[in-house]
């Protein structure tokens, strides 16, 4: 087992329920478990807390056993160097912001000074909130003092529960490039449980696909998430791109700004500042395919790649995943329909259509 | 006007609440915690036992009472294996007494408490890294505490107001189990109405002042 890497196996049974897991994480970077509701993410999350004991189950954590049932092993919750994110965030409603964020540090000994206090409430925004008290809060700032409060302690494994599930689309915006950030700069695994394959591929470098209590798919995002999608309610919707491109220019007088990247220029219905690079993020559902260059079309922004991988669902659906030129991977939703029509195949030379007045910077 | 006589009770009457309530939010705010958390099967039979004296007439709960304590009951026994006194017609024995009779009206409130705040609040203090008897008092407890102010309002109100079992355990010796209400019982029996009026208009006042505390606070604010 690599260093700092997670071994977790854990069996359970409810009526009408049972969790059948056996996984190898990595020891850094954000694994998302993905699934329905009822697929046992969640419950997988809480056996890795403690919150919940599968009977023979095991976890160990780097060179610490959490849980070893064959040896008599179960560390109480509050003895895991973990940090934990509810969907709900779940503060204490009797104590200050600032209290909250006390309460984990003093009691894993953790001083300020080593905790990044100050850096990390820069970072996530909430250096001025310290004195407010958690229902005067707004839901993303609640759930970002959730996060710090968690990370405070110095985890060894920050796990969370559908941190974004309990938010509206603007606030869930507000919390995610926070999200991204913390997964650039923690060099701790991090368990992100969710049933939105938007945040998912925004966030996770893996994702592991869970399904009636079952492990049923793993892998990068993107090729996991295309066929996975389909587990839950408008679930191709939340298939989506993310590209990386330099900002060549703001046109002005309308309103767009251009963008360089080797398999095209990308258009932008919005004006950005002029930083060097941008994430593009596109739902896989704004990008068409041609077969041929497109000359008079309203679409600004064409794409050029090859196809890699085609899911056909048994739906309506065909995810058709391309490479594009300069090695970006790009996913596209089409009909079957479409698919069989235009005969694309793997290995063919197409074109991405993506509106322009899809993308704006939301996603940046 | 009042007389020494009725100063002797009331004063009678607030030590015994004061003391029966101390106590009971003692052994209340531990009795709750494990009611609101158990999933043992003991649970609803030990629950039914705390909420009888919200149905049984007192003289049954005082009888027994009665019982227990007597020479040959085992609380009996146990008072005279320390070497102290038999607690019938005593003070302590209306403590006793009141500890069982007020205990619904405190361990109710509070299990009610414990119960609407659900699990998270202590899973998330798990998560941060306290153990269960400090999250108990650092996180449930204060979360608890509009639970905890009706549950002392109650017993306090509710030892004030009771008759039937001090009757019963106490008697009606003066300054020491001579509370109120027995008083105002002997008033009226001895047609002295002016008296009673005294200390009956007082013990309406009393309450009443105390139910308006009680739902003021409930309507204001949920926070307590």
């Amino acid at each position: 087992m690599a260093d700092g890497a997670i071994a977790a196996r854990f069996r359970l049974a409810y009526p009408g329920f049972a969790l059948d897991v056996d996984l190898e994480l990595p020891g850094r970077g954000v694994t998302a478990l993905f699934g329905p509701s009822g697929s046992g993410k969640s419950t997988a999350l809480r056996c890795m807390a403690g919150l919940a004991r599968a009977p023979d189950g095991l976890l160990k954590i780097g060179g610490d056993v959490w849980q070893d049932e064959a040896h008599g092993v179960f560390v109480p919750t509050h003895r895991r160097a973990l940090g934990m994110v509810f969907q709900d965030a779940s503060l204490f409603s009797h104590l200050t912001v600032k209290g909250n964020l006390d309460y984990g540090m003093t009691r894993a000994r953790v001083t300020a000074a080593d905790a990044g206090r100050e850096a990390l409430c820069e970072m996530l925004d909430i250096a001025a909130l310290a004195e407010r008290w958690p229902d005067t809060l707004s839901g993303g700032e609640r759930q970002r003092v959730a996060i710090a409060r968690a990370l405070l302690t110095r985890p060894q494994l920050l796990l969370m529960d559908e941190p974004l599930a309990s938010l509206d689309v603007a606030r869930r915006l507000d919390v995610l490039p926070y999200l991204e950030r913390l997964r650039d700069e923690l060099d701790i695994p991090i368990i992100y449980v969710s049933h939105a394959p938007e945040e998912v591929t925004r966030i996770a470098d893996e994702a592991v696909v869970l399904d009636r209590g079952r492990v049923v798919a793993r892998g990068a995002p993107l090729d996991v998430l295309p066929s996975a999608s389909r587990l839950v309610e408008g679930g191709r919707f939340g298939v989506v791109n993310a590209l990386k491109a330099r900002v060549v220019a703001v046109d002005d007088a309308y309103g767009v700004t251009r963008l360089a990247h080797p398999a095209g220029e990308i258009l932008i219905a919005a004006r950005l500042a002029t930083q060097r690079e941008a994430r593009v993020v596109m739902r896989a559902t704004d990008v068409a395919l041609a077969m041929s260059e497109p000359r008079d079309t309203s679409v600004r922004t064409i794409l050029r790649g090859r196809i890699e991988k085609i899911d056909a669902t048994e739906s309506a659906l065909a995810f058709v995943t391309l490479t594009l030129i300069g090695g970006d991977r790009l996913v596209s939703a089409i009909t079957r329909l479409a698919l069989d029509e235009l005969r694309l195949t793997v290995g063919a030379d197409v074109f991405a259509l993506v509106k322009s007045v899809a993308l704006d910077e939301r996603g940046l | 006007m009042p007389t020494s006589e009725d100063f002797a009770a009331i004063w009678l009457t607030l030590k015994l609440a004061t003391i029966v309530t101390f106590l009971l939010l003692l052994i209340g705010a531990p009795l709750a915690w494990w009611l609101a958390r158990t999933h043992s099967w003991i649970k609803g039979p030990l629950g039914a036992v705390v909420a009888l004296p919200l149905v049984l007439p007192p003289t049954v709960l005082g009888f027994y009472l009665l019982l227990t304590m007597g020479p040959h009951g085992p609380l009996g026994r146990l008072t005279a294996f320390l070497g102290v006194a038999p607690l019938p017609f005593t003070f302590a024995g209306l403590v006793v007494a009141s500890l069982f009779y007020s205990l619904p009206f405190v361990v109710q409130p509070i299990q009610n408490a414990f119960e609407a705040m659900g699990d998270r609040p202590l899973e998330a203090a798990a998560t941060l890294r306290a153990s269960p008897l400090d999250a108990f008092f650092t996180v449930a407890l204060p979360l608890a505490r509009p639970g905890l102010v009706t549950a002392a309002i109650l017993g306090f109100a509710h030892t004030v107001g009771e008759f039937g079992v001090v009757l019963m355990i106490g008697g009606a010796i003066p300054d020491k189990t001579r509370v109120v209400s027995v008083l105002i019982y002997d008033q009226v029996e001895s047609m002295n109405y002016e008296r009673a009026h005294w200390l009956a208009g007082g013990m309406l006042l009393f309450s009443f002042c105390v139910l308006l505390a009680l739902y003021g606070r409930r309507r204001n604010g949920r926070n307590g």
